[in-house]
């Protein structure tokens, strides 16, 4: 697994996604623009331009035409991919954290941060998918954290809830029109601050990451933590791999904890856990900073990270990473063909 | 102060109106000295006999004598009262000029004989008080209640390993919480007990592992037994410091405030025990025997603000021979007192003087000196030169006093005693300096306890300072690191080299002359840490900001022995290195198989947690600890087989050994077969509620409507033949050369 090294951007990374087709990669760093990437060679497609602030979170629309992203100039932005050129840009009274398309990408939701007297929220806006059509600037629902503030959200299957990850390690549920608050469960350790939720394919379940040094499996019905995955450190991001039955969590000690450590026991690893027996695999090394985010191929064929190194490391999944089956899987399959 | 009423204020004075002017009355609350308005300085005499108005003064003048002792009595203070037939009542009143000196007299004259008829009852008026007053006490005898004998658990359960596979136990503190696990090798130690907030300082196993002691700021608590239930306190108030005898008999207990026993008393200890820092505790009873005030040692020095320097206490300050008979303390410069158990009284009712005495240590076993019938229990001790007269090192025998043997020595900064664990060695790191005072140098001195008349041996060749000396236990090896002169605290620890020594060969039974083995140079390390067992030995760097390597060595290697070695009762072999970045504890497990080293937040906030090795350094399990404090083998009692039982054992170990391993063979594959089993359990479950899953959004997506599909409906269907098939082709030319053809 010999990694593309994307040295597009000049500061920490903060998002990476994939489109669907799993051909472009999307990058988004602290350092205002957004980079798109050709998955295969690592080729810089292009960049956008246009945020005054770092840049937190972007998204791809499910028909790869449009992307999404949010910043810490209290904004978001809707581009259009091909030409480049940015379509609407919604203001918010403080940044935005993260944005996500529903699954049909006909409503987009932002997390907006708690700061200067206002609530964290979440927002959720329509999208018109065509490219030439004018954006309603019209939020259709805004959901207020009166506890802890969100952090992280995203769509649930069918669109039919939004499930947001608050900084007191706690997950909720909300009803999708409404915004009522569904469930909310704590997932986490007390004050672990969730840092990222990313989907299965289907989005019937999600990982997320925490600082209390682990990821959890979590069924969106009934918000139950069904797998734990624990390391030693603290982890930034959460990932399920589609085809193999893996997930990778990328973490490190925080920047500012980095001078307390050997950078020999930095942690700045990429580690692979097997989703249902939640053990161990392997571990990719090679960045220098803890891994901000990571992002995989939704076609199965690969994975991305960006660290706090201000690099993205592609890697494409060898012969290795598909043949690898435990044996109670081989036996699963076996019985299954005859 | 004594209660006395003519320096109240008068408010009839004065010069009392001036100051009424100012409102003192808050200041005088604060500071206004209490004067003692009780009868606490008055004590009652009884037992005494009848006298006459004429013989009375007589009496009082003989009593005043006796009271004196103890305090300040004047005649007219001793109140003796006549009746209406003018005879006294055998009784009188003192009064003392401190409540101090009352309680003394009550303490020490009580009982006192006057003469062969006459017996002095002294009491404080106030328990007269108290007890006498009708009423106050019961006129029948009802016998004290004996609660029913009640069973306790057994205290060394812990050594019939429910598994029968004789694990040990270790205990964690972390952060605000104690665990107690089972060794499990490789595999998640096996959790027995946890308990938050357990302990307020720290933990400690009693030296058989009888005992878990917790600490607290009311006093010390001893936990044991299958279901760790409390069996002793111990209440001795901010207590910092604790030390059990070797037998696990008695605890002597240490705070750095002197006992303060508030008015109504305390559940232990007496109104005498206040003021003293030291407690020694019989464990079994749970009473104080003795208690002691810490020993204001004159500082020898002041350092360069002028401030005398402090002088590191001494931990134990009490320490215990080895059969827990004798307590001793050492008065730095004059003198070691030994203090014979149960009674805690002086041995002879006499200090053991000895001039300028800097250390001393008991040898940590009942040493068996040769031609000697009457095994007695022995110290060393060392006085360093004083005037013209040499430094000195002694043995002596308790409880004969009797000097075993003196070594002179001859320009001695500093000497440290180091006893083998059998006390068949003892050896003496002496530090000398050359005449200029300038440089150092350490000699190694050995007095061979068990041989006739102490020998002493000499190990020469040592040129740089030894700062590590270990022997090896129940054995006759040592290892010693030293290191170049040592140089002010810089950011590097200078380099170290570590030493290995042992006895040559000789013919029949004795044991020759002790010769060094191999020096390794060049090294960082300054802890060694032998296995109890003796053999191996871990030298590791601990607590160092650079290095935390560990090396394992053997002492009798099964392989091939170097030439040069053969004269030598050693084979000695690296067998590992290991490392464990951030290492500050290192131990043997009680039997000698295991290694556990620790790193912990005491000490740094980097990677706590713990490593196990085996003994051969071969690593087994790795585990981060969150804030992990103190990481401890439970201790194990000495087996209860003979010498011959252990033997025979040993001659038959592979007997013994095929049904262990095949246990453990037998457990490993269970252990495999019960993962498999959940893998597969797990894999199982996984599917059924993916396929349950996959269906319930199925016919939710037809009940709503939406296409199976979120996405496919809206990406255009591109017709197949608009796709261009774009085809780049790219030459790199590799090579290229011109040749002219003619």
């Amino acid at each position: 697994m010999r990694p593309i090294l994307l040295q597009g951007h000049e500061r920490a990374l903060t998002q990476i996604r994939y489109n669907r087709d799993g051909d472009l990669i999307f990058s988004t760093a602290k350092d205002q623009h957004i980079c798109a990437w050709f998955a295969h060679n690592g080729e810089r497609l292009g960049t956008y331009h246009g945020h005054q602030g770092a840049l937190w979170t972007v998204d791809v629309d499910p028909t790869s035409t449009m992307i999404a992203s949010g910043a810490a100039d209290n904004t978001v932005k809707l581009w259009d991919i091909q030409s480049g050129k940015c379509l609407k840009t919604w203001d918010f009274d403080t940044a935005v954290k993260r944005v996500e398309f529903s699954e049909d990408g006909s409503q987009l939701l932002a997390v907006t941060e708690k700061r200067m007297g206002f609530l964290g929220t979440i927002v959720v806006l329509d999208i018109n998918r065509d490219v030439n059509a004018e954006q309603s600037g019209e939020k259709v629902l805004v959901i207020t954290c009166e506890d802890a503030k969100a952090t992280v959200a995203g769509w649930s299957y069918m669109s039919k809830y939004i499930i947001a990850g608050h900084e007191d390690g706690s997950v909720s549920k909300y009803d999708a029109k409404s915004g009522e608050q569904l469930d909310n469960r704590q997932v986490h350790e007390p004050d672990a601050l969730v840092t990222d939720i990313q989907w299965s394919s289907d989005r019937t379940y999600f990982i997320t990451a925490s600082k209390d040094k682990s990821a959890k499996l979590v069924n969106v019905d009934d918000l139950e933590v069904m797998k734990t995955y624990t390391t030693d450190t603290p982890l930034n991001s959460a990932s399920i791999t589609p085809k193999k039955d893996f997930v990778i969590l990328g973490g490190g000690q925080a920047a500012m904890d980095v001078t307390t450590t050997s950078t020999r026991q930095g942690k700045f690893e990429a580690r692979f856990y097997h989703k249902i027996f939640e053990e161990e695999i392997g571990r990719v090394r090679g960045h220098f900073g803890p891994l901000n985010t990571v992002a995989v191929d939704p076609q199965g064929r690969g994975y991305a990270s960006g660290g706090e190194d201000g690099y993205v490391r592609v890697h494409q999944f060898d012969k290795g990473y598909f043949d690898f089956t435990y044996e109670v899987e081989r036996q699963a399959r076996a019985a299954q063909q005859m | 102060m004594a209660p006395s009423f003519n320096h109240l204020p008068d408010p009839e004075e004065e010069d009392y109106d001036e100051e009424e002017e100012l409102d003192f009355s808050d200041l005088r609350e604060r500071f206004e000295v209490q004067l003692e308005e009780g009868l606490d300085t008055f004590v009652v005499i009884d037992g005494l006999p009848e006298v006459t108005e004429e013989t009375r003064p007589k009496l009082i003048k003989f009593l005043s004598r006796k009271l004196n002792t103890m305090g300040k009595v004047r005649e007219d203070s001793v109140y003796m009262p006549l009746g209406d037939d003018g005879k006294s009542f055998k009784f009188a009143f003192v009064e003392y000029s401190t409540a101090a000196e009352a309680a003394a007299a009550c303490k020490q004259l009580d009982g006192v004989a006057l003469d062969k008829k006459h017996k002095m009852e002294v009491n404080k008026l106030t328990d007269i008080e108290r007890f006498g007053r009708e009423g106050r006490i019961d006129e029948k005898y009802s016998p004290p209640k004996l609660d029913d004998f009640q069973e306790k658990e057994h205290l060394r359960s812990w050594l019939a390993d429910p598994t029968g596979r004789g694990r040990d136990q270790f205990v964690i503190y972390k952060d605000t919480s104690v665990q107690m696990f089972w060794n499990n090798e490789k595999d998640a130690p096996e959790l027995i007990v946890e308990r938050p907030n357990w302990t307020e300082a720290f933990v400690q196993w009693s030296p058989q592992g009888t005992y878990l002691t917790s600490m607290h700021s009311q006093g010390v608590q001893l936990w044991g037994g299958p279901s760790w239930l409390r069996q002793k306190r111990f209440a001795h108030p901010y207590v910092n410091l604790v030390d059990f005898s070797p037998g696990e008999k008695y605890l002597t207990t240490w705070s750095h405030r002197p006992i303060s026993i508030p008015e109504d008393g305390h559940p232990q200890l007496a109104p005498e025990d206040d003021g003293k820092n030291y407690v020694i505790w019989d464990i079994e009873t749970g009473k104080p025997l003795r208690s002691f005030a810490n020993l204001d040692l004159p500082s020898t020095g002041t350092d360069e603000a002028g401030q005398p320097i402090k002088r590191k206490m001494q931990w134990p300050a009490f320490k215990w021979s080895a059969d827990d008979n004798y307590v001793a303390r050492l008065t730095q410069g004059s003198s070691i007192s030994v203090y014979e158990l149960p009674s805690m009284l002086l041995l002879d009712k006499k200090i053991i003087k000895i001039d300028g005495v800097m250390d001393f240590d008991w040898a940590p076993a009942t040493p068996r000196r040769d031609g000697i019938k009457t095994y007695e229990q022995l110290f060393c001790y060392w006085t360093p030169e004083i005037g013209s007269n040499p430094a000195k090192v002694g043995l002596m025998s308790i409880p004969s006093k009797e000097i075993v043997r003196t070594l002179n020595l001859f320009s001695v900064t500093d000497a440290k005693l180091h006893w083998q664990s059998d006390a068949s060695y003892l050896c003496v790191k002496v530090d000398r300096h050359s005449k200029s005072k300038k440089s150092l140098a350490t000699s190694l001195e050995i007095f061979r306890v068990k041989e006739k008349g102490v020998p002493v041996e000499v190990v020469e060749g040592i040129k740089d300072t030894v700062i590590n000396f270990a022997w090896e236990p129940k054995g006759d090896r040592f290892v010693i690191i030293t290191t170049a002169e040592v140089v002010a605290p810089s950011a590097v620890p200078p380099k170290t080299s570590v030493a290995f020594y042992c006895p040559e060969k000789v013919k029949g039974a004795g044991v020759g002359n002790f010769k060094h083995i191999r020096t390794y140079d060049k090294k960082n390390s300054n802890a060694i840490y032998w296995s109890p067992k003796g053999r191996f030995v871990v030298v590791a760097t601990v607590s160092s900001q650079q290095s935390f390597d560990m090396e394992f060595f053997d002492l009798d290697f099964e392989g091939e022995k170097p030439e040069s070695d053969k004269d030598l009762t050693a084979n000695l072999q690296l067998m590992n290195v290991a490392d464990h970045f951030g290492v500050t504890d290192i131990e043997w497990d009680p039997t000698g198989r295991f290694v556990a080293t620790s790193s912990s937040f005491w000490k740094h906030t980097m990677e706590n947690g713990f490593h196990m090795y085996d003994f051969k350094g071969e690593q087994l399990r790795e585990e981060p600890v969150e804030k992990i404090k103190q990481w401890l083998w439970r201790p194990r009692p000495p087996p209860m087989l003979t010498k011959e039982e252990q033997k025979t054992i040993r001659k038959n170990l592979r007997e013994y050994s095929k049904v262990f391993d095949q246990e453990d063979a037998d457990r490993g594959a269970s252990a495999d077969l019960a993962v498999v089993e959940h893998r597969r359990r797990l894999l199982d479950e996984w599917l059924a509620w993916r396929s349950t899953t996959e269906e319930d959004v199925k016919n939710g997506r037809l009940d709503a409507g939406l296409p199976l599909d979120p996405i496919e409906g809206l990406i255009k269907k591109t017709d197949e033949s608009e796709d261009k098939v774009i085809e780049e082709i790219v030459e790199e030319i590799v090579e290229e050369t011109e040749e002219i053809v003619n």
